[in-house]
């Protein structure tokens, strides 16, 4: 496990960004091919957004993966974050000019009256909140505040799972699947579960 | 297949159709599975030939109903008419069929028949959704009489110069262009004249959101999404949105079945 965690520390935090590109080359690769089937505009939305929730997996699985399995990715969750904030970004970007060719009249209504929309936009402002305040001056001039504010993050999670299954008609097996793994991740920082394991 | 033709119809509309491919290729046939792709994939697997369709309720000749005694080929009509599903996403498509009301008389309706119940097939072996839960199987659907009898209401065994592709529905499916795409239930085996309001699979599922009428409406929202306007399938990712009509455009035909009735209420 040290062998291990002394190459992951060698791994740079651009290498993080690079992996992060690979889903968004695939996607415009498959938009440029007519990869994306009938309803390409749905595709790109859908494929966006679920980007995004992975990445928001990867960086809530950072402290659990040190803490169970001594497996060290700390300096990557910066990047995991940012990654997982500009993917759902683009979703938003996606929805706004593809799927509602930008008519104000309906979105702003809509994302106040819809419960799924509403729990979406709140997801991502917190996430862009976290985003801008990841840099070490906010962290140095927030302080202990910084931790509180990042504890959001949680709070994030729980509405991007909701969004998703607000927005089906049946919840079917891979959303509840991605939901029941963000759950777990939450529980562990809980901390009678915390305790349990010190 | 042999190829299939119709007589020109004018209920039809003059929007261009949807492509064959994007008609067969994006569906909702939650029987094999919920993505919009999956029937595409899954469907071939269901046996369509031999089929009946099982007729009985309140008619004078219940039995049993080989597709061609109901639709027969040298009876089809083209009907191009738009679709609209409860999902805020459209389509215009060719079909070939035969007004529900011919295939009701052959059966003979009896008087105190005020309703239709219809059936979709229940085969887990060939349906491969349906060994897993989500939806109460078979799937059930139903109209008022007068509904069923209007005449833009059609059973289709055909799109496109072809019979209906399986992902479709096939070999005989209901096509109510006013109503949301739900209602027009697939691969049907059982039609059912009955005197009371029969149960429908979504209206069991979630009463609040989908109601038995699901007439298309762009001033009752579903309580999670607006249904004010829709995306047409197949304008591109610039393609935008379009108002969604009241009664998905066919008012004029249709508005005078429900005079007097709150359509909110009874959405």
């Amino acid at each position: 496990m040290q062998a291990l965690n002394r190459a992951l520390r060698k791994l740079p935090e651009w290498s993080a960004w690079l992996l992060g590109t690979i889903p968004l080359a695939l996607l415009v690769s498959d938009v440029m091919t007519s990869q994306l089937g009938v309803d390409p505009v749905r595709e790109i939305e859908h494929r966006l957004g679920r980007t995004a929730l992975y990445f928001l997996i990867a960086t809530l699985a950072v402290t659990p993966l040190r803490q169970l399995l001594r497996v060290n990715l700390i300096h990557l969750r910066r990047a995991l974050g940012l990654l997982s904030f500009s993917y759902a970004l683009l979703h938003m970007l996606a929805w706004a000019v593809f799927d509602m060719a930008l008519l104000w009249g309906q979105m702003i209504p809509d994302v106040v009256k819809r419960p799924y929309l509403l729990f979406g936009m709140t997801g991502f402002v917190i996430l862009l909140a976290l985003a801008v305040t990841s840099n070490r001056f906010s962290i140095r001039k927030l302080g202990r505040r910084w931790h509180k504010l990042h504890r959001l993050v949680y709070l994030a999670a729980l509405l991007a799972c909701l969004h998703w299954l607000w927005a089906l008609k049946l919840w079917t097996g891979w959303p509840l699947f991605c939901t029941a793994v963000i759950l777990i991740l939450l529980a562990m920082r809980l901390p009678v579960l915390r305790r349990a394991r010190a | 297949a042999a190829a299939l033709t119709g007589s020109a119809s004018q209920y039809s509309t003059s929007e261009k159709p949807n492509s064959f491919e994007e008609i067969t290729n994006y569906n909702n046939f939650y029987e094999f599975g919920f993505g919009k792709e999956d029937p595409a994939r899954y469907a071939d697997r269901m046996t369509t030939d031999p089929w009946s369709v099982e007729i009985g309720g309140l008619v004078e000749r219940p039995g049993s109903y080989g597709v061609e005694d109901l639709a027969p080929d040298n009876a089809l009509e083209e009907r191009i008419y738009r679709l609209r599903c409860v999902e805020a996403w459209s389509m215009v498509i060719p079909w070939l069929g035969v007004p529900l009301a011919s295939v009701l008389s052959k059966a003979g309706i009896r008087p105190s028949a005020k309703f239709v119940a219809f059936e979709t097939l229940y085969r887990p072996e060939e349906m491969i959704a349906q060994r897993g839960g989500g939806i109460d199987w078979p799937y059930h659907e139903g109209l008022r009489i007068d509904e069923a009898m209007h005449p833009l209401t059609i059973l289709a065994t055909g799109l496109y110069d072809k019979p209906m592709p399986n992902q479709n529905g096939a070999p005989i499916r209901l096509v109510v262009p006013w109503k949301y795409g739900f209602k027009s239930i697939k691969s049907i085996v059982k039609i059912t004249l009955t005197e009371t309001q029969p149960l429908t699979s979504w209206q069991t599922l979630q009463p609040r959101e989908y109601g038995f009428y699901a007439n298309v409406n762009p001033e009752v929202d579903h309580p999670r999404w607006s249904q004010a306007t829709e995306r047409r399938i197949g304008a591109g990712l610039l393609g935008g949105r379009q108002e969604t009509e009241m009664f998905n455009g066919y008012g004029d035909q249709v508005a005078g079945l429900y005079a007097g009735m709150d359509l909110a209420k009874n959405y």
